[in-house]
């Protein structure tokens, strides 16, 4: 597959990692911000050939593992109406709330549907002109726009019964409480590179400057993180707070201006709970006024429900890279997949299932 | 946390009043949204998120790049390691 | 209430399946004879008793079941029903068995296009035919619109187990070399790339096919040294090898080089975020067989169509009971677990 298969030769990888090997004369702590790429990390075993000196930390960004509970049981109450036709990623089905996830509201006669793209919800919309079709916004910075793609459009279609349950998410104000927490480790961090696709690399510029971290965007094959990997070892070495791109291929330093203008015509900037974390000022998106006929949080007057997280769960620890999932006591034992406490365990990406699934023997 | 996928445009199509086409990933053919690469040919290749093109792949930047990698190789900075990754199981 | 002489004849010639059809009577008949009977006619089934009366060979029996409830029911490179023959004579031939009989029991939806059902029926009596097999009893019923869609069908199969073979799950050992007969994923991802609502073009057909033929030769040259034979259907090779790992409580080790997958099936793969290893295939064999006959029997598998792309992935160890390790491209080894569920397409 082009494009695909030179960034997984594993000659390359193997340069690469002898010249992080020959570069790391010190202890490292490096946190991927995305949960893509802790997938592809541990899939591919890559922490297991890295040099002892470099830890690989684990960051919050995995659009199933932060999306608030209030949102999930926002999204159960709606796709159980009996006029709803509830559309959503298939990431998001088995995310449970307090008591129940998508699939269950589906067995109980709930319409529940997975679709590929936001489009697809769509011409769903087009197709039952006498239901109302809900789809789950969920995202970074890279699905905003095409979540925002799917609002302009029934907006300019006049599509009245089609909604979204918005639940974006931002990556720089993330990386900003990770560093700004008291327990903070992370001494690099590797950039979410189809984030940086849309929304390019100025907005981290400040973010090294103020921390004093570098912040290399990289891709998600193996050759691409080890490359991010060296580039971040070589500026920590040299004591270098910069942002260098390693993901030049997608990656410029203004993003996709077309898609970054309906993004901001559509959403706007706003605070956001972060399952495990809490609220974080300005780290979400949310519909400006102008579409809020849009809203399904509006529509099917859902803002007043909230919900409370397990109290064992400690993936807020994990997502902020201050606790490796088979540190938390609940770990394996009363969190698994199949019974999840956090969302960290839940979603295939998120880093404690990652562990689990990749990590239970190579110890 | 982003899955997006390189794939090549074949065909450019319009829905809806939408520019739309059908993106190739190693033979396999799925439709995308281009409204967000308005520039794009067929022919050229992109990441595909969502049922979105978010980019349109710079070759020249991945070709240099690569050759930079190949030249890291040849030049035997360092000596790779002279076993084959895996043993064979046969 | 008496029926007056001018009421006029119910219709009897339908294009679509009705509730009557399944109701035992003269449009139950209709439905044998019109749909059933042509492709599926052969002696036992002719007498149209409640059973069919069966004299087997010598040996022991083998008996299967398996239900068949796959959407869409026409997929790329197959239908529903050539998968429910090739399913259950595949489930007998893994067991070491010559499968021959089988019975069908249809349920219908309302609804459903006669046209579809017979083109259903005649792929069924075609597969039979290819497979050396002969449906010989069946039932249908038929449920409201809605119940279910448009078809389900289960069968059940009888075979004779050949002598001096014993196939089983438990019985890996340490050495053992395991092989694949072909490449994965094909039957799972035509299936989900033909549902609709993905946006997919793709024509990635289904390996739905029997294995009989090809695993009788092998176990007729190698009775012996093959010690467990699955078809990684639902689960994939993933879960295929879990289960043998955990029968026989051994480890199991492959290489991720070795395994093969088709372009497209690789890119739908991608695409969608899920990994070939857990998607079902319709057409494969994963075979145990001790080492020092493993060339043989790979070369005897490769001489087979079904089996031309057939690979040694990997090797039966002491180490890690119950656990199945993948060798990555890297040098790193990681666990192949037990898929959780459905195979969901994700977008992160």
């Amino acid at each position: 597959m082009r494009y695909i298969d030179e960034y997984r030769d594993p000659e390359l990888a193997r340069t690469l990692l002898d010249e992080i090997r020959r570069k790391a004369t010190r202890r490292w702590t490096i946190m991927e911000i995305c949960g893509g790429q802790t997938h592809s990390i541990l899939r591919n075993g890559l922490d297991q050939l890295l040099p002892g000196s470099i830890e690989l930390v684990h960051g919050p960004g995995c659009p199933v593992c932060v999306t608030p509970l209030e949102s999930i049981e926002r999204a159960l109450a709606i796709a159980a109406r009996e006029e709803v036709i509830f559309t959503s990623f298939g990431d998001m089905l088995r995310v449970p709330g307090n008591a129940k996830d998508l699939f269950m509201v589906r067995s109980a006669g709930g319409d529940v549907r997975i679709v590929f793209s936001p489009l697809d919800a769509l011409q769903i919309a087009r197709d039952n002109p006498s239901k109302e079709v809900v789809f789950f916004a969920v995202g970074f910075e890279t699905t905003a726009p095409a979540n925002a793609m799917a609002v302009w459009q029934a907006a300019r279609e006049g599509r009245e019964n089609f909604s979204v349950l918005v639940s974006q998410v931002m990556v720089p104000p993330a990386m900003r409480a990770i560093l700004s927490s008291p327990g903070n480790r992370v001494q690099g961090f590797l950039a979410a590179g189809h984030v940086c696709a849309v929304m390019g690399y100025e907005e981290y510029e400040p973010v090294a400057r103020e921390f004093h971290v570098p912040i290399v965007p990289t891709g998600f094959e193996p050759v691409d993180l080890l490359a991010g990997i060296l580039n971040t070892v070589e500026l920590l070495e040299e004591g270098r707070a910069e942002v260098v791109n390693r993901y030049g291929r997608v990656v410029s330093r203004e993003g996709n201006p077309v898609a970054r203008e309906i993004m901001a015509k559509v959403f706007e900037v706003i605070d956001r709970p972060w399952r495990g974390i809490g609220l974080i000022p300005d780290s979400g998106l949310g519909l400006r006024e102008a579409f809020a006929r849009f809203d399904a949080e509006k529509k099917f007057h859902v803002t007043n429900i909230c919900a409370q997280e397990s109290p064992l769960c400690m993936s807020g620890s994990v997502l902020q890279g201050m606790l490796k999932p088979d540190g938390c006591p609940a770990f394996a034992k009363e969190c698994t997949p199949e019974h999840p406490l956090g969302a960290t365990m839940v979603s295939s990406e998120g880093a404690c299932a990652a562990y689990y699934n990749y990590h239970t023997i190579v110890s | 946390m982003c899955l997006a996928i390189p794939g090549k445009l074949i065909e450019l199509t319009t829905e809806n009043g939408l520019k739309m086409g059908i993106i190739d990933v190693n033979g396999s053919k799925t439709r995308a949204c281009l409204e967000y690469v308005p520039d794009i040919k067929a022919g050229q290749y992109t990441i595909v998120h969502a049922g979105f093109a978010l980019k349109i792949i710079d070759e020249e930047e991945a070709a240099e790049s690569l050759k930079l990698w190949q030249e890291l190789i040849e030049s035997g900075a360092f000596q790779p390691e002279e076993d084959s990754p895996f043993p064979e199981i046969v | 209430m008496t029926i007056a002489p001018a009421c006029p004849t119910p219709i009897m010639q339908h294009e679509t399946v009705q509730m009557a059809h399944g109701a035992g009577g003269r449009l139950s008949q209709a439905l044998m004879q019109r749909v059933f009977m042509p492709h599926l006619s052969n002696a036992f089934l002719d007498l149209l008793d409640d059973q069919a009366k069966l004299d087997l060979p010598l040996g022991r029996t083998a008996f299967t079941t398996d239900t068949y409830v796959v959407s869409p029911v026409f997929f790329p490179g197959g239908n529903i029903g050539e998968l429910a023959v090739n399913g259950t004579v595949n489930d007998l031939a893994v067991g070491g068995a010559r499968p021959l009989y089988l019975s069908a029991g249809f349920v219908l939806e309302e609804g459903l296009l006669l046209a579809e059902l017979e083109t259903i029926v005649k792929s069924m009596a075609e597969a039979a035919r290819r497979a050396g097999v002969m449906i010989v009893t069946g039932d249908t019923k038929v449920v409201g619109k809605g119940q279910c869609d448009k078809i389900f069908i289960n069968t059940s199969g009888i075979g004779v187990i050949r002598e001096g073979v014993n196939l089983s799950c438990r019985n890996l050992k340490a050495g053992d070399s395991i092989i694949l007969s072909g490449t994965v994923g094909d039957h799972g991802m035509a299936i989900m790339t033909s549902r609709e609502g993905l946006s997919f073009h793709s024509r990635i057909t289904s390996d739905c096919v029997a294995l009989n033929g090809m695993i009788g030769s092998i176990l007729d040259e190698l009775p012996c040294a093959i010690h467990a034979m699955r078809d990684p259907t639902r689960g994939g090779v993933a879960a295929t090898l879990n289960e043998l790992a955990s029968s026989s409580s051994v480890g199991i080790e492959i290489n991720e080089s070795t395994i093969p997958v088709k372009p497209d099936v690789r890119g739908a793969c991608e695409l969608l975020g899920i990994d070939p290893l857990h998607v079902a295939n319709e057409g494969k064999l994963v075979v145990a067989v001790a080492a020092d006959n493993a060339r043989e029997a790979l070369d005897l598998i490769r001489s087979f169509d079904p089996g031309r792309d057939a690979v040694i992935i990997g090797s039966v160890v002491d180490d890690h009971p119950g656990m199945v390790v993948m060798r990555t491209l890297y040098g790193s080894r990681r666990i192949i677990d037990l898929p959780l569920g459905e195979q969901l397409p994700r977008i992160c």
